[in-house]
C-alpha cells in the first residue's frame, strides 16, 4: 500500500462527512480536501461518490444546505450539520470507536485467549 | 461563508430548480478542482480531463441527484401544502364559529339541496341505472304485444301458444312465465287456527332457473312438479317465512293446508329476491306454486311470457326469430283457425325496459328538478360567501398586506366553501337516509324497486362529487371576484359606497336574477305537473270510489253437475248478501271476480245479432261476472236495469254492456233490448253502464261486459259494500256475518275502493309530491337569495340612503326605491324563466295529462307567485332602509 488508497467501507463515508462539518459550513469541494488533508492524503475517495451521500443526507435532515459564495466568489452549495446530524455523529462516533476497539483487541493479542471457565 | 448574495434571490426567481441546483454544484466542484490542479502545475487543457478522471462517473452522479432532488421537492410540496391546507382549515373553523348564524343557513341550505340530490339519485340509480337484481339480467326480456285497450288478456299467452313459442324458438336459453291473473289474497290457509288469506302466483316451473335465482332453504320446483307432480308443493317467500312460520329453520318438507289441501314447502326464497318489486309494483306475493300447463290448455291467454337469451343475441335478433315464430303458433292447436292469431304480437323488450321503462321519463325530470335546486343553492351559497367576503375586505387587504398571495386567499374562501358543503353533505345524507327509509317501506306506492332503495357506494360516491363539485364551482366564484380586486384599495379607502362595491353588486343581482329564473322554472314545471294531477284526481272513473269498500269472499261452489254448481254458488252469494245488506250503515252489497283497476280478463268475441261483420273487426271486451247490486255498490251509472236473482241458468241470457261496447257494436242506435250472439248463444243486452277505467285512471276505455254470477261462472268473488258510514267501522261486523254463514272465510282486508284508486294513481302522487317539494324548497331559496342581496345593499348604502332623507326625500320614497329594485331584478328574473320554462314543460309535454305545456293558468300562477314571494323578501329590507336616521348616520361619517 504505497499510496496507501484505502477504499471505504460502505457507511464510513457518511459519518467522515458529518465529521467534516463539524468545524462549520462547508461545500462539497473542501469537504474532500479537508477528508484528504486530514487524512494526510492516506484516505483517497473518488470524489463523485461525495455527492450521492450528501444528497442522502441532506434528504435525511441530517445536513442542511444552502448556497452561498466560495473563497474565489463562484456560487456554491454550502452544507452545514443540523442538531439532527450531530446527534448522529456523536453517536456513529462512539459506535465506530467501540468497533474499532474491538478489533484492535483482537488484531493486538500476542496469546490465545484463555479457556473459559467451565461450571 | 458570505451571506446569500443579491443574485441568489433572484436567480430562482420561478420557483425552485433542483436538476439547474445539482448541474451547478457539480460544475463548481470540477471549476475547483481544475483551479487546484493547475496550481499544482497541470497544463490547463489536462487539468480538465483529469478533474473528470479523479471525479469519477460524472453522468451517474448527476442522474442520482436529479432523482433525490425531484424526490425532496415533492415532498416539500405536499408538505406545504398540506401546513397551509391545515391552517387554512384551523381558520375557516374559528371564522366560522365566530359567525354560527351564516355558518348555520350555509349548511340548512346545501344539506338540503345535497339531500334531496343524494335521495333522488339513489331512485334513479336503482330503478334505471343499475341492472336487475338477476345474474346477467341483460339477457333477460319481456315479451309482450304492444299496448292496446283490452288490458291483460290481451298482453299474455295461452299455455299452448307458450309451449309452440319456448320450443320454435331459437334465440332463448329459455322460455319461462307466470300466470298472470292472480288476485290479492288468492289463497286461504287453513289448519294453523283462524283462516288467514295469502297471496300466491302460480309459476311455469323453470321460472326461477331462467331468473337465476336460487333458494335461500330447500330447493326450486322438479320438472315433475312443474307438470302437476304427485304431490302439490310451494315455495315460500323469505318475508312471508320469517312473518307466518317465525323464520322456522326446518320449514323444509313440512306441509301447509292451502284451501284445504295439504301442500309441502320444498323451500324458501332468498331474501333479495321480490317478484312484486319487479313485476307488480306494489304488490306483495307470499308463496309460489307451480303452474301445471296441462291443465290450463282450454283457459285462453293467461301467461306472460318471458326468456333468457342466448350470450350474444340481441333484442333485435330476438324480434326477427319471435316474427319467424309467430305465423306458427296456435291460439289453441285444437283449434286449426287460431293459427296464427300472435302475428306482431310477440315483441321482446329488455326486461329492464318493461319493469322501470314507463318511469324514465318522471324520473329524470325529477332528477332534473333536483338539479336546478342545486343550482339555487350553489348559487345562495355563492351570494352568501360574498356578502360575508365583502364585509372581509379588510381582513383579507390585511392579509394580502402581510404576504398573503391572491392563490392563498382564493384558497382560504375555498376552504370555507368546501367545509360548508361537507358539513351540509353529511347532514344531507343523514336526510337522504331518513327520506329513503321512508320510501323503501311505501308499500302502497305502485314503484318498481322501491323495497331496495338504501344508500350504497354509488350514491355516497354521487353525494361526494355534488358536494365538491358544488363547493368548487361556487365558493371559487367569489374567492375570483374578490382576490381580482386590488385588495390595498380597501385599506386605503375604508369608506363605503366605494367604487368596488358595486362591481360585486351587479354579480350578486345576476346570481339573483339567475336564482329567480331557476326558481321559476322549477314552479311552472311543478305546476304543470300539480294541474296534471288535479285532472288526474278529477277524471270520471265510471264508478263512486269514495265510501265503498271490498272484502275477499271465500266459497265453495263444487258441484257435480254445472246446474248444481250454478245453483249452489247463487245460494251462497244470496245469502251472504242479504245478511250484509240488513247490516246498518250498508247502503248496497254486490260481488264481482274482478275489481276495476287491477286484473282482468276477456272471453270471447260476441258479435252483434243481425250484423255482419268482417272478423277481426270486432274488440275482444273486457268481462266481468257480477251478482244484483254490485253496480250499485260500485256506484257505476246505469240505463235499463240491473241483473236479478231470477235470471238464473234457465232463463233468458242477459247482460250489461258499458257505452264504449254499445258505440261499437250499434253506432247510432240504442244498444237497450238488442241481442249479443257468442257462438250460438243469445245474450240480451238489460243494461248499459258507464265506461269505468279498468286498467289505468290516466288511460282510455274500452268494451266491457258484464255477465250475471247466476249464469256464467265467475273467478271468485269479490263483495262490494257502499256504506253510509266510514267503511273501515263497518269491517269487522261485515266479517263477522260472512264467518257466520262460512267458518273458513279468512280474515281478508276489507279495503277500501278509494286504496285501489290512490295506488293507480300513487307513481303521479309521488312525483308530485316530490317535485311540489323541490319547487317549493326553490321557492325559499330564491326569496332568501333575494333578502340577502336588497338586504346588505341596503346596508351598503346606509350613508347615501341618511344623506338623501337628510336632504329631504321621504320615507315612502326611501322605500320605493328599494323594492323598485327589487322588482327590477324579479322581473328580469321571472321573465329569463318563462322563456326557459316554454323550453322545459315542452320536455316534460308527456308526463302531462289534460294541461298544456303552455297552460296560461299556471304560469300565471307562478309568475304571480314569485312576485309576491319577491316583494315580500324585498320589503323587510326596505322597512329596514326608511328607518335610516339621517342624523346618525351621517355623524357617524
Amino acid at each position: 500500500m504505497d499510496t496507501a488508497r484505502l477504499e471505504f467501507f460502505r457507511g464510513t463515508l457518511d459519518v467522515l462527512i458529518l465529521k467534516a462539518l463539524v468545524w462549520g459550513p462547508l461545500h462539497g469541494y473542501a469537504i474532500t480536501s479537508l477528508l484528504r488533508r486530514q487524512s494526510d492524503d492516506a484516505l483517497l475517495l473518488e470524489e463523485g461518490t461525495l455527492y450521492p451521500a450528501l444528497w442522502r443526507l441532506e434528504h435525511k435532515g441530517l445536513l442542511d444546505a444552502e448556497w452561498g459564495l466560495s473563497e474565489n466568489n463562484r456560487k456554491a452549495k454550502f452544507y452545514r450539520l443540523t442538531p439532527e446530524g450531530r446527534r448522529q455523529l456523536r453517536h456513529e462516533v462512539k459506535t465506530w470507536e467501540a468497533y474499532a476497539t474491538a478489533v484492535a483487541k483482537v488484531l493486538g493479542a500476542t496469546q490465545p485467549p484463555l479457556p473459559e471457565k467451565i461450571g | 461563508m458570505t451571506p446569500t448574495p443579491l443574485w441568489r434571490r433572484y436567480a430562482r426567481l420561478f420557483g425552485p430548480d433542483p436538476a439547474a441546483d445539482v448541474k451547478d454544484e457539480l460544475r463548481f466542484h470540477l471549476q475547483a478542482k481544475i483551479d487546484d490542479l493547475i496550481t499544482q502545475g497541470w497544463p490547463p487543457g489536462t487539468a480538465h480531463r483529469e478533474a473528470e478522471r479523479q471525479f469519477g462517473d460524472l453522468r451517474a452522479v448527476e442522474q442520482i441527484g436529479l432523482r433525490l432532488g425531484e424526490k425532496m421537492e415533492r415532498r416539500r410540496r405536499l408538505n406545504d401544502y398540506w401546513n397551509d391546507s391545515v391552517q387554512d382549515a384551523r381558520y375557516t373553523l374559528r371564522a366560522l364559529g365566530r359567525d354560527p348564524g351564516f355558518a348555520t343557513v350555509c349548511i340548512l341550505i346545501l344539506a338540503l339541496a345535497i339531500g334531496a340530490n343524494t335521495a333522488v339519485f339513489s331512485v334513479v340509480n336503482t330503478l334505471l341505472l343499475r341492472p336487475l337484481p338477476f345474474a346477467d339480467s341483460n339477457q333477460l326480456v319481456w315479451i309482450a304485444p304492444p299496448p292496446n285497450a283490452c288490458g291483460l288478456s290481451c298482453a299474455t299467452y295461452s299455455a299452448d301458444a307458450y309451449e309452440e313459442f319456448r320450443d320454435q324458438s331459437r334465440v332463448y336459453q329459455d322460455v319461462t312465465g307466470y300466470e298472470a291473473f292472480t288476485t290479492p289474497d288468492n289463497l286461504r290457509v287453513t289448519g294453523r287456527g283462524e283462516p288467514q288469506p295469502a297471496t300466491s302466483v302460480e309459476l311455469i316451473g323453470n321460472f326461477f332457473q331462467v331468473l337465476g335465482v336460487q333458494p335461500a332453504m330447500g330447493r326450486l320446483f322438479t320438472v315433475d312438479e312443474a307438470r302437476g307432480g304427485p304431490h302439490p308443493v310451494a315455495l315460500l317467500t323469505s318475508a312471508y317465512w320469517r312473518r307466518e312460520f317465525n323464520a322456522d329453520p326446518a320449514i323444509v318438507g313440512k306441509a301447509v293446508e292451502l284451501n284445504g289441501t295439504p301442500i309441502t314447502i320444498v323451500g324458501v326464497l332468498p331474501d333479495s329476491f321480490d317478484f312484486g318489486a319487479v313485476f307488480s309494483p306494489g304488490a306483495k306475493v307470499d308463496l309460489f306454486t307451480p303452474l301445471d300447463l296441462n291443465l290450463e290448455h282450454d283457459w285462453g291467454n293467461i301467461v306472460t311470457l318471458l326468456g333468457r337469451l342466448k350470450p350474444g343475441v340481441i333484442v333485435a335478433q330476438a324480434l326477427d326469430d319471435a316474427n319467424r315464430v309467430a305465423p306458427n303458433m296456435y291460439f289453441n292447436v285444437k283449434y286449426p283457425r287460431t293459427l296464427g292469431r300472435y302475428k306482431g304480437d310477440l315483441i321482446p323488450v329488455p326486461l329492464k325496459d318493461y319493469v322501470t321503462g314507463k318511469l324514465r321519463r318522471s324520473l329524470l325530470a325529477l332528477w332534473f328538478a333536483v338539479g336546478t335546486i342545486l343550482l339555487i343553492a350553489g348559487v345562495n351559497l355563492s351570494n352568501l360567501l360574498m356578502a360575508r367576503a365583502a364585509a372581509r375586505a379588510k381582513e383579507f387587504a390585511v392579509r394580502g398586506a402581510l404576504g398573503a398571495s391572491r392563490g392563498r386567499i382564493v384558497r382560504q374562501l375555498l376552504m370555507e366553501s368546501l367545509v360548508l358543503s361537507g358539513a351540509g353533505a353529511l347532514l344531507g345524507l343523514a336526510l337522504a337516509r331518513i327520506l329513503l327509509a321512508w320510501l323503501a317501506h311505501q308499500g302502497s306506492l305502485a314503484l318498481p324497486l322501491l323495497s331496495t332503495l338504501r344508500i350504497d357506494g354509488e350514491t355516497l360516491a354521487w353525494t361526494v362529487i355534488v358536494a365538491i363539485s358544488t363547493a368548487t364551482i361556487f365558493g371559487l366564484l367569489p374567492g375570483l371576484k374578490i382576490a381580482s380586486g386590488n385588495l390595498q384599495e380597501v385599506l386605503k379607502d375604508s369608506g363605503p359606497g366605494a367604487g368596488r362595491g358595486r362591481n360585486h353588486e351587479r354579480l350578486r343581482a345576476a346570481l339573483v336574477v339567475s336564482e329567480i329564473a331557476l326558481a321559476c322554472v322549477l314552479l311552472v314545471s311543478a305546476g304543470l305537473l300539480l294541474r296534471s294531477f288535479v285532472k288526474v284526481l278529477d277524471v270520471d272513473l265510471g264508478f263512486q270510489p269514495g265510501r265503498a269498500a271490498s272484502i275477499k269472499v271465500d266459497y265453495d261452489d263444487s258441484a257435480p253437475t254445472n246446474d248444481a254448481s250454478v245453483a249452489k254458488r247463487s245460494e251462497i252469494f244470496q245469502q251472504i248478501l242479504a245478511r250484509v245488506g240488513a247490516l246498518p250503515g250498508v247502503e248496497a252489497a254486490g260481488m264481482s271476480d274482478f275489481l276495476p283497476l287491477g286484473p282482468n280478463r276477456e272471453w270471447d268475441t260476441p258479435e252483434p245479432k243481425g250484423k255482419a261483420v268482417a272478423p277481426g273487426e270486432l274488440p275482444d271486451p273486457l268481462v266481468y261476472v257480477i251478482t244484483p247490486g254490485f253496480i250499485r255498490a260500485m256506484g257505476i251509472r246505469l240505463r235499463g236495469r240491473d241483473f236479478t236473482w231470477s235470471d238464473g241458468p234457465h232463463s233468458e241470457r242477459v247482460v250489461l254492456i258499458n257505452a264504449s261496447a254499445a258505440r261499437v257494436y250499434w253506432p247510432g242506435e240504442d244498444a237497450l233490448g238488442k241481442i249479443l250472439m257468442r257462438g250460438d248463444e243469445e245474450d240480451h243486452v238489460v243494461g248499459v253502464v258507464d265506461d269505468v277505467h279498468e286498467e289505468t285512471v290516466e288511460g282510455g276505455t274500452g268494451s266491457q261486459i258484464y255477465y250475471p254470477a247466476t249464469q256464467q261462472g265467475p273467478a271468485g268473488a269479490q263483495l262490494v259494500v257502499r256504506t253510509s258510514m266510514p267503511p273501515a267501522s263497518l269491517g269487522g261486523s261485515i266479517l263477522h256475518a260472512m264467518r257466520e254463514l262460512n267458518p273458513k272465510q279468512p280474515s281478508a282486508e276489507f279495503r277500501p275502493i278509494q286504496t285501489i284508486v290512490d295506488r293507480a294513481v300513487s307513481p303521479r302522487r309521488f312525483f308530485i309530491l316530490l317535485v311540489a317539494a323541490f319547487a317549493g324548497l326553490g321557492l325559499l331559496l330564491a326569496a332568501l337569495g333575494i333578502y340577502g342581496v336588497i338586504s346588505y345593499s341596503v346596508t351598503q348604502r346606509t350613508q347615501e340612503i341618511g344623506l338623501r332623507m337628510a336632504l329631504g326625500a321621504t320615507a315612502a320614497h326611501v322605500q320605493l326605491r328599494v323594492i323598485g329594485k327589487t322588482l327590477r331584478l324579479t322581473l328580469i328574473g321571472i321573465a329569463t324563466g318563462s322563456i326557459a320554462s316554454l323550453v322545459v314543460a315542452r320536455a316534460i309535454a308527456a308526463l302531462l295529462f289534460g294541461t298544456t305545456p303552455t297552460d296560461p293558468l299556471t304560469f300565471a300562477a307562478v309568475i304571480l307567485t314569485l312576485a309576491m314571494v319577491a316583494l315580500c323578501a324585498g320589503y323587510l329590507p326596505a322597512r329596514k332602509a326608511s328607518h335610516i336616521d339621517p342624523m346618525v348616520t351621517l355623524r357617524n361619517n
